[in-house]
């Protein structure tokens, strides 16, 4: 966390360019028929560029053990809520009607 | 870490007593910035999760109420909020270094496009109350069995004639009922929209209230190396903002586009 320790500019100018090349995957590839493919392939891009906004533009990747090791704790957590909130509803009867 | 002295008299005016040092202070603080983000995050999961839900129950109804919003107007704010979070991030780093007109000028850049992202949504949110997409029947025009305001005019998006009619890529076998039966059900997609969309809204402009606080102190040359912990949170909360956006957009934009094309 110290001063000298953030990304520079020409690093920020990288993320910029990867986070709208990475939206405008998305939107192109909405149009493609993939089947079942398409929601996997847009919300995998969509979890890179937010990755890429974690790291480097939150500075998560410059930052302490306990700092890391917190956030990922917290989207351990997010993570057990949507999967098993899931795996419920998706082995129920009235759902597959 | 290494080097946490405390000095008796002098110390950074910025510095609170409880703290050995500037750097104590500023992990604490991004550490604690962290945690409150979890908890959005949380609050915002179990806005996805039940989403989720819903969309695997009504899918037929979710696809024609996503392909029902503009996803040009949203392909573009998604761009505009991530340009937002570039000048946000540059504002931090300007801050950091002490340059005091260029942080001033990117905190107003970041502002901007921020303001940008909610004229846009408030055009969208026109957009939907003219076809009287608004659920329910309390606020707008109010939700008509076939999901639109007329039964005879296609321009007011009536949906249960769009999921029949080829030229919106419909399939014309569809029973009339069974059509309207899924518009109905586009209302539960349109609740989850504009409860998510909202809230979302809602934090864009509470960012816009922390931009201007920034601002001002920016303006004062307040921030400098040893002191940008403000502007480094503000930073923060922005890009979470931004990253609800990151997956907001394809989730309620994109549903089976290729259904129905542009």
């Amino acid at each position: 966390m110290s001063e000298n320790s953030h990304p520079t500019p020409g690093l920020y100018v990288l993320i910029l360019l990867a986070l709208v090349i990475g939206t405008c995957l998305t939107w192109g590839i909405a149009f493609v028929d993939l089947g079942i493919w398409n929601p996997v392939v847009a919300l995998t891009i969509a979890v890179i560029k937010a990755v890429l906004v974690i790291l480097f533009f939150m500075h998560v990747h410059y930052s302490n053990k306990l700092t890391k090791l917190t956030i990922s704790a917290g989207f351990f957590w997010l993570m057990i809520m949507i999967t098993m909130s899931l795996s419920d509803y998706l082995t129920r009867s009235f759902m597959l009607r | 870490m290494s080097t946490s002295q405390t000095t008796t008299t002098e110390h950074h005016p910025a510095l609170a007593h409880q703290f050995d040092s500037m750097e104590q202070q500023q992990d604490a603080s991004t550490f604690g910035m962290w945690v409150f983000l979890l908890t959005e995050i949380m609050m915002f999961g179990g806005l996805f999760t039940a989403y989720l839900i819903y969309r695997l129950k009504y899918y037929p109804a979710f696809v024609a109420g996503s392909t029902s919003i503009s996803v040009g107007w949203g392909f573009a704010n998604t761009l505009v909020l991530i340009g937002s979070s570039f000048t946000m991030a540059m504002a931090v780093w300007a801050a950091q270094k002490g340059y005091r007109k260029s942080q001033v000028w990117l905190l107003l850049a970041t502002m901007v496009l921020g303001a940008a992202f909610l004229g846009v949504k408030a055009k969208e949110y026109y957009d939907k109350w003219d076809e009287c997409h608004i659920p329910g029947h309390v606020i707008g025009k109010g939700f008509n069995t076939w999901g639109g305001c007329s039964v005879t005019n296609k321009s007011l998006g009536n949906i249960a004639e769009e999921i029949r009619d080829p030229k919106h890529h419909g399939n014309p076998n569809i029973p009339e009922g069974a059509a309207e039966q899924t518009a109905r059900q586009t209302e539960i997609f349109f609740s989850f929209y504009f409860a998510m969309t909202g809230l979302h809204a809602f934090h864009m402009v509470i960012g816009l209230g922390l931009l201007t606080w920034l601002l001002l102190r920016a303006r004062g040359g307040e921030f400098g190396p040893s002191y940008y912990t403000p502007v480094e949170l503000g930073g923060l909360y922005w890009h979470f903002v931004d990253i609800v956006w990151i997956f907001l957009f394809p989730l309620l934009y994109l549903i089976s586009r290729h259904q129905h094309g542009v």
